[in-house]
Parts: C-alpha cells; sequence; structure tokens
C-alpha cells in the first residue's frame, strides 16, 4: 500500500463515512469504521450487521455512507457477503449487469461481537469454508451495547453487563473471552489480524492487505464503548492502547501459506515479545473502567485480579508459541 | 428537519428503506458541552487528532493545519487527550 505510508497520506484520503452519524461522544467504532474505509482501493460494497455502528450511521432518512451500503440482519452479514461476491462474479462471467463493468468489486463487512461470536457465526464460517473473496471487520465493543449492553461470547470474565451483573452472588460475567481471532484463523482462510484504533497505521494495513488477499480475510479490530465499558468519551485511544501493552489484546496476523497457519506478532506487540517488562499488569487496564469497578471497590478483589492476569498471561504465551517466540 | 418539509409516504419508499440524505445534514454539534480549541503556536501537523476523532470533525486546511468543525464535533475530548504536544483545550461551548 505504497500511497498511505503516515499518517499525513492517511488524511489525505477523503472520508467515506461522513460526518452527522449518531455513535455516542467518544464510541471507537466510528474510529474504526472511517481508518476502515481509508483503506478502501476501489469499487467497495460494505454490508453491515444490526448493531450500533448500522443503527448510528444509517437512522432514516439519513446515511453516513459514501460508499454502497447494505444492512442485513443480525445473523446473516456473512452470506450477504457471499451473495454480492458471487453476483459479481456472476456479471462479470456473461458480461451483464450494473457490476459487470468493474474489474474489481471489494466486498467488506462490518459487525459487532453480538453479531459474530454469536449470532451471525454460523454465517460466517459457512462463508469462509466456501471460500467466498471478502473482509470481515469484526468491531469488537464486547457486549450487545445497541440494545443496552448485554453479555455475549466476546464479554471478558468479570466484566459488569446488564445480564452478567457484579453484585453479592457473583463478580460479572463468569465465562471467559472466546478465541474468536484464532478460531477464524483454524478455518484455513488466506488472512487473520487482531488490530486496535489506537494503532491506526497498522490497522489500516491489515484491512487494506485483508482486502488484497484472494478468499476470506477476518480482521478483529477491539472497539472502547464509553457508555457500556463506563468510562469518560475521552479515554477511548488511552484504552485501547493499554488492552495492547498489557497483553490483553495482542496485536498479530495469520496468514494461510503453503499449508501452513504462519502466526505473525505485530509491531507494538513485538515490542513486548522482545522487553517483556514492557507488559503492563492487566489492573492498569481494568481500574479505568467501571464495568470492572467491583474489582476494586468497597473492597479490593485480589483473587479475581489476579485469575484476569493469570488468563492474559496464559493468553499471551499461547500466541507468543504461535508466533515462533517461545 | 423541519416541520414543513413534506416527506414521502409509504408508496413513494423504495421496497426496503433507502436512506436518501447525506448524514451531514443532520448536525450533531449541539451535543457537545466542552469544544476542542487549537493553539497554532504549538501544533505540529502531526494529524493525530484528525485520525483519531470519531466524527471526522477535525478537518484539514489548505495550509496543512487542523481545524475542528463545530457543526459536527460531539466534543468527546479525544483529540484533546490524544495531542502530543497539548495544542488542544476543551473550552465550554
Ligand atoms: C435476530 C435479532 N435479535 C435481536 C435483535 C436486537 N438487536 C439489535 S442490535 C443488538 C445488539 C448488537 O450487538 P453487537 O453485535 O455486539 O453490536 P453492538 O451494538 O454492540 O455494536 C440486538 C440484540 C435483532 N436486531 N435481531
Ligand atoms: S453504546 Fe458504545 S458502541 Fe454503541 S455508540 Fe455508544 S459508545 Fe459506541
Ligand atoms: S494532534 Fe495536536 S499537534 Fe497533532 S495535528 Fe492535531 S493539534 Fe496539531
Ligand atoms: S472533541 Fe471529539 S468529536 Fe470534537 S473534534 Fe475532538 S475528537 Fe472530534
Ligand atoms: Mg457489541
Amino acid at each position: 500500500m505504497s500511497e498511505i505510508r503516515t499518517l499525513k497520506d492517511l488524511a489525505q484520503k477523503p472520508d467515506l463515512l461522513m460526518s452527522g452519524h449518531r455513535l455516542c461522544a467518544g464510541c471507537a467504532a466510528g474510529i474504526i469504521a472511517r481508518l476502515a474505509l481509508k483503506a478502501t482501493r476501489g469499487p467497495t460494497i460494505v454490508t453491515n450487521a444490526t448493531g450500533c455502528l448500522e443503527v448510528a450511521t444509517t437512522i432514516f432518512p439519513y446515511s453516513s455512507w459514501k460508499v454502497p451500503w447494505i444492512h442485513n440482519a443480525f445473523e446473516n452479514a456473512a452470506a450477504t457477503a457471499s451473495g454480492i461476491e458471487a453476483a459479481f462474479r456472476a456479471m462479470k462471467r456473461i458480461n451483464k449487469g450494473p457490476l459487470a463493468k468493474y474489474e474489481h468489486v471489494d466486498v467488506m463487512v462490518f459487525a459487532g461481537d453480538g453479531g459474530t461470536y454469536d449470532i451471525g457465526f454460523q454465517s460466517l464460517s459457512g462463508a469462509f469454508e466456501r471460500g467466498h473473496d471478502f473482509l470481515y471487520i469484526l468491531y469488537d465493543n464486547e457486549a450487545y451495547m445497541n440494545t443496552g449492553i448485554q453479555r455475549s461470547g466476546s464479554t471478558p470474565r468479570c466484566a459488569w453487563t446488564t445480564t452478567s451483573p457484579a453484585g453479592t452472588v457473583i463478580p460479572g460475567k463468569r465465562e471467559w473471552k472466546k478465541p474468536i481471532a484464532r478460531i477464524a484463523a483454524e478455518h484455513e482462510i488466506p488472512y487473520v489480524a487482531t488490530a486496535s484504533p489506537a494503532y491506526p497505521m497498522d490497522l489500516v494495513k491489515k484491512v487494506r492487505k485483508g482486502l488484497e488477499v484472494e478468499g476470506p480475510a477476518f480482521v478483529h479490530v477491539l472497539s472502547p464503548c464509553t457508555r457500556g465499558w463506563r468510562y469518560p468519551p475521552e479515554k477511548t485511544i488511552k484504552i485501547a492502547k493499554l488492552a495492547v501493552e498489557t497483553c490483553f489484546f495482542p496485536l498479530w496476523e495469520a496468514e494461510f501459506k503453503n499449508g501452513e497457519i504462519v502466526y505473525t506478532l505485530s509491531a507494538p506487540s513485538e515490542r513486548i515479545a522482545r522487553k517483556p517488562e514492557l507488559k503492563k499488569p492487566i489492573e492498569e487496564y481494568l481500574k479505568l473502567q467501571g464495568r470492572f469497578s467491583h474489582l476494586f471497590r468497597p473492597k479490593r478483589r485480589e483473587d479475581l485480579i489476579n485469575e484476569i492476569q493469570q488468563w492474559v498471561d496464559r493468553e499471551w504465551k499461547l500466541i507468543l508459541k504461535r508466533c515462533g517466540k517461545l | 428537519m423541519s416541520s414543513e418539509e413534506k416527506l414521502p409516504g409509504w408508496r413513494e419508499i423504495p421496497i426496503a428503506g433507502v436512506p436518501y440524505k447525506p448524514s451531514t445534514e443532520y448536525k450533531t454539534g449541539d451535543w457537545k458541552v466542552y469544544k476542542p480549541v487549537i493553539n497554532y503556536e504549538k501544533c505540529t501537523k502531526c494529524m493525530f487528532c484528525h485520525t483519531y476523532c470519531p466524527d471526522g470533525a477535525i478537518k484539514i486546511r489548505e495550509d496543512g493545519f487542523p481545524e475542528p468543525d463545530y457543526d459536527f464535533c460531539k466534543g468527546c475530548g479525544i483529540c484533546a487527550e490524544e495531542c502530543p504536544v497539548k495544542a488542544i483545550e476543551m473550552v465550554k461551548d
């Protein structure tokens, strides 16, 4: 992607997500969608599963999208993408229809964690298996936010949500976060990556790579949510960065090459692998977010904080191993 | 949206809803309590503020400096928080 090397180059690219959308002030989903669209390389069709991004950018009669955009139900974003891609190929084959004139059309999906980990997973897995050429971008705010903060397969253990309340009986959600990006990689698709709005150049490069490969690609982006994570809106980028710096959300790529899934750490996480003393304690990430406040007040829950730290350490070790660093 | 404006009836609307106006006709600027003000003596044109704004509300001027668009800025404060040289101050709107 030679034309975008710096943030200045990126700023020169026009915004394809317009202002005037109604995401909450400080919502990371807006940053992620803006950046991802800046990485497009030509004619692009977007399909969007139900969720905050979809609702807030297309409140009738307004739309924020400067690209063709389709809303589909919660469970079938990847099926819609498959259909668009198949239609494009059919029009090329018979040289007829509105898309026939294009050399290539990119298909991009945006979906939340509820729409990906849980409810849209079967259509996603099927589209991976059929090998459609599309890029799926998961913006992961770790709960069903648009309907008022319900836990999903992505919500981390101990996080408060309205359906995993923190009280005297349970300390928030009891299950761990599902490793969705590794599960995607196990489908042996050409490209999988994790990314963060705090590292915009890394995110944009990954989105572009996901569009460039032939076949399915999956980019998992952590998307801090000021309402559901309970923090002041200006902290969105700080928190996204801490997720990487604590290794709660390491950044990596996995490519399927010569019959092997090859994992590579991305620069921000690679630095920590080289210098483990840079790895920050998970507490620094947790204590900024109201959804974890019951771990610190009224009484400090050392047991639970330790438990989360151990989970982070275990997952980080697993990624280091996959990346050939251990 | 002005109240006199005639909206299309259901017969005029295509099958499936098709939003037909750009969201830039909807100003989100009145959400804010504080607004970002840039000190151009300090600004290094690094572009972090533009990049991190969830609302695309920091435009780039001809001279390469960023400028907030108060019609859309919701006052989240990310730009001020992330500016590496602290050139942005949030002031009461
Ligand atoms: C089949 C179905 N069930 C429930 C809903 C209601 N609903 C709309 S948005 C939403 C939450 C979406 O969560 P997620 O995918 O994580 O996106 P987010 O809103 O968090 O960005 C739900 C449950 C729906 N639209 N369709
Ligand atoms: S609820 Fe969260 S994800 Fe939804 S718009 Fe608000 S900040 Fe964004
Ligand atoms: S982040 Fe600060 S220094 Fe960088 S362009 Fe914006 S105002 Fe200027
Ligand atoms: S305060 Fe928030 S919405 Fe306003 S310009 Fe800064 S980053 Fe954008
Ligand atoms: Mg969600």
